[in-house]
């Protein structure tokens, strides 16, 4: 059987479609033929194919995912606290079907941009009239030395949710009272700015109340971190921050210097060394510098670590055609946040059912929320609404922020922030999966 | 400077805000929609008892509580710094394209003694502008029935806080019921409404 794409029916009409020109061409609808292909179904890729459907359910969306069960990032540190089962954060694909998005389990290898075709590990190719590319994040083994994928089985990032989030949690679990954790969050940009230090709240947490001997180091390669001024006022008021037996030791790196920049870990030993230090830890949670995904950098998507793309749309600015979204692509000043990815998937569902049936694409328009726990009953939040100013995703004047500082903001007012986080969980996860 | 004024006057007339050039045209409802789903959920219908549907709320209670965010009227944690981020017209269009969503209310487990009582002091005090039992969009006071009960109990924690202030008519009517009744009397009729479809 012969299946004409949009493309191969232009060039099998020839002169005729070519007389017509481009706009004046009638963009017969052929059922089928309008094909997107998401390369990645996870918070970016699963919303912008459900809402693909939504939008127009005439085109055929199929979602290539590596794993049968998706587990968010978000509320893994409540995992690592102890408060939350790893059951609890994992999502299938039934939903996504139940909206008539094919999903495919198998790995993507390759896209080639010209043929709008998709190869997989599983020798399988998907043509598509266009493509969304949301494979997250990748990590940069190469700058630290002793470390790679597989001692990071039994030295966990756990910065891509699953069971290094167990892991983690384990080893907290079984640590000694009066024993060290340390955490090595990455230089910027990177995957969730302020999780690095939720963690560290929620693993202090779990500490202050089962082994109050024990302290946390964080040792940070940046002088300074997203909603810090909330953090330490959260870190004074419950693990004596600041104070000569603080639980939690956070030591920064100044510009210029490398003093808490890692440079190689001793597996055996569980020592990292730094620029200026050597631990020696009982927990030890690296969290490597970023990139994108794996996928991204072969399908020639990249420019330097992250994929460029017109803001409008999505869009590579590399390659037409395929859109990049989520924590891989550039989107600054969005954060690479599950709430950003979700806008971005919106948006980019928008341009392409707009595109894909011969019209502009619409005025786009962002939101990111992030919530961050800094003790059970106690939540954070940073927020911002963001729209298009000549060309580039700009922040709303006026609009969002951070919540007001522990002299401002009332503990029930925090109490009502760790509410809304749980009932965002639910609300995010169901808009994605659901 | 006479001549300024009359073009902004015009312009506001047409619709088109000043420094506007370099943005855009306004995003769709839709558009602004979705980012809410986020929080909110897909089409306003929420799955988390902290934050409230909205979907299938009135365009006027809507483009009323977002504009009330917005001027800090209402107090709030998180939607005073979000509303910030619109003007007058997305938050219109916003408003309308959520008012044009089916409402799904979540039926919560309560106990019935206490929502039968609930529902006896709603005839009493609220029916007249929450009407059909708070069931309907039309009288732009909000859908009370099947509404989170958790949203529904912060929302008269800001009532009585001042951090949300109520009409007129809703004060009197309120002392009333709290005079007679008590914060028992409050949560039959959270009972009641969190109760029903
Ligand atoms: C500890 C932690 C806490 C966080 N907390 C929050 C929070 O509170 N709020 C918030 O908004 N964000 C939070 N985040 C960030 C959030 O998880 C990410 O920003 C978000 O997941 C990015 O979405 P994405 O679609 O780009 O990537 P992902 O969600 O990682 O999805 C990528 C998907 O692509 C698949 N994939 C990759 N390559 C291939 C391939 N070649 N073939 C097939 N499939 C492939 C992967 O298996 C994966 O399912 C947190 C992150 C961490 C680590």
């Amino acid at each position: 059987m012969t299946q004409f794409t949009r493309r191969n029916f232009i060039k099998a009409a020839g002169g005729a479609a070519v007389a017509a020109g481009a706009a004046g061409f009638p963009m017969v609808s052929f059922g089928a033929s309008k094909k997107v292909v998401v390369v990645g179904g996870g918070m970016g890729g699963a919303a912008a194919a459900k809402y693909i459907r939504m939008m127009d359910s005439s085109i055929e969306v199929t979602v290539i995912e590596a794993n049968k069960h998706y587990y968010t990032c978000f509320m893994s540190n409540e995992v690592i606290h102890g408060r939350r089962s790893i059951d609890s954060i994992r999502f299938g694909y039934t939903g996504l079907a139940g909206h008539g998005v094919k999903v495919v389990h198998d790995i993507v290898t390759g896209i080639d941009a010209n043929k709008q075709t998709v190869m997989t590990k599983g020798g399988h190719h998907f043509k598509y009239d266009r493509c969304i590319v949301a494979p997250g994040v990748d990590f940069k083994w190469e700058k630290i030395e002793g470390y790679d994928a597989k001692v990071a089985e039994d030295i966990p990032h756990a910065w891509k949710a699953g069971s290094q989030t167990v892991t983690l949690r384990k080893q907290i679990e079984s640590m000694k009272d009066g024993g060290v954790v340390a955490i090595c969050p990455p230089p910027n940009p990177f995957r969730c700015p302020p999780g690095p230090y939720e963690r560290t709240s929620l693993i202090a947490a779990y500490l202050k109340k089962n082994k109050p001997k024990s302290k946390i180091v964080v040792l940070d390669p940046k002088p300074k971190f997203s909603k810090m001024g909330l953090f330490t006022a959260a870190w004074e008021k419950y693990y004596g921050y600041k104070s000569s037996d603080s639980m939690i030791d956070w030591q920064g790196t100044p510009k210029g210097s490398d003093d808490n920049v890692l440079k190689s870990v001793d597996a055996k030993t569980r020592t990292v060394t730094t620029g200026f230090n050597e631990l020696k830890a009982d927990v030890l949670n690296i969290i490597p510098a970023q990139k994108a995904g794996k996928i991204a950098f072969a399908a020639g998507l990249t420019k330097g670590d992250w994929c460029p793309v017109h803001h409008n749309t999505f869009e590579s600015t590399i390659h037409k055609n395929i859109h990049v979204i989520g924590d891989a692509a550039i989107q600054s000043p969005l954060p690479k946040s599950g709430y950003a990815a979700n806008s971005e998937a919106k948006v980019t569902a928008a341009a392409v059912v707009a595109l894909l049936n011969g019209k502009d694409a619409p005025t786009p328009s962002w939101v990111n929320t992030c919530y961050s726990f800094v003790h059970p009953g106690d939540g954070i939040s940073v927020a911002m609404v963001y729209n298009l100013v000549d060309g580039k995703v700009s922040k709303v004047k006026g609009s969002g922020g951070l919540t007001p500082g522990y002299a401002k903001s009332t503990m029930e007012m925090r109490a009502r922030e760790e509410q809304y986080a749980l009932s965002w969980f639910k609300n995010i996860t169901h808009d994605t999966f659901g | 400077m006479k001549y300024r004024t009359i073009v902004q006057a015009m312009l506001a007339l047409s619709g088109v805000a000043l420094g506007a050039a370099a943005n855009a045209a306004t995003p769709s409802g839709e558009m602004l929609g979705n980012t809410c789903a986020g929080c909110h959920g897909t089409d306003g219908i929420s799955t988390g008892p902290a934050i409230p549907t909205i979907g299938g709320l009135s365009n006027d209670y809507l483009v009323d509580a977002m504009m009330e965010y917005k001027t800090g009227e209402r107090g709030s944690t998180i939607m005073t710094r979000i509303a910030k981020g619109y003007t007058d017209d997305e938050i219109k269009a916003m408003s309308k394209f959520f008012s044009g969503k089916p409402y799904v209310g979540n039926k919560q487990k309560v106990s019935a003694k206490m929502a039968k009582t609930g529902a006896k002091l709603h005839k009493k005090y609220c029916e007249k502008c929450h009407e059909d039992g708070g069931t309907s969009a039309e009288d732009d006071a909000g859908v009370l029935a099947g509404q989170w009960r958790p949203y529904l109990q912060y929302t008269m924690e800001d009532f009585h806080s001042g951090a949300r202030t109520m009409p007129k008519k809703m004060k009197k009517k309120m002392k009333a019921m709290m005079d007679k009744h008590g914060a028992k009397g409050e949560q039959a009729l959270l009972d009641y409404y969190a109760g029903q479809e």
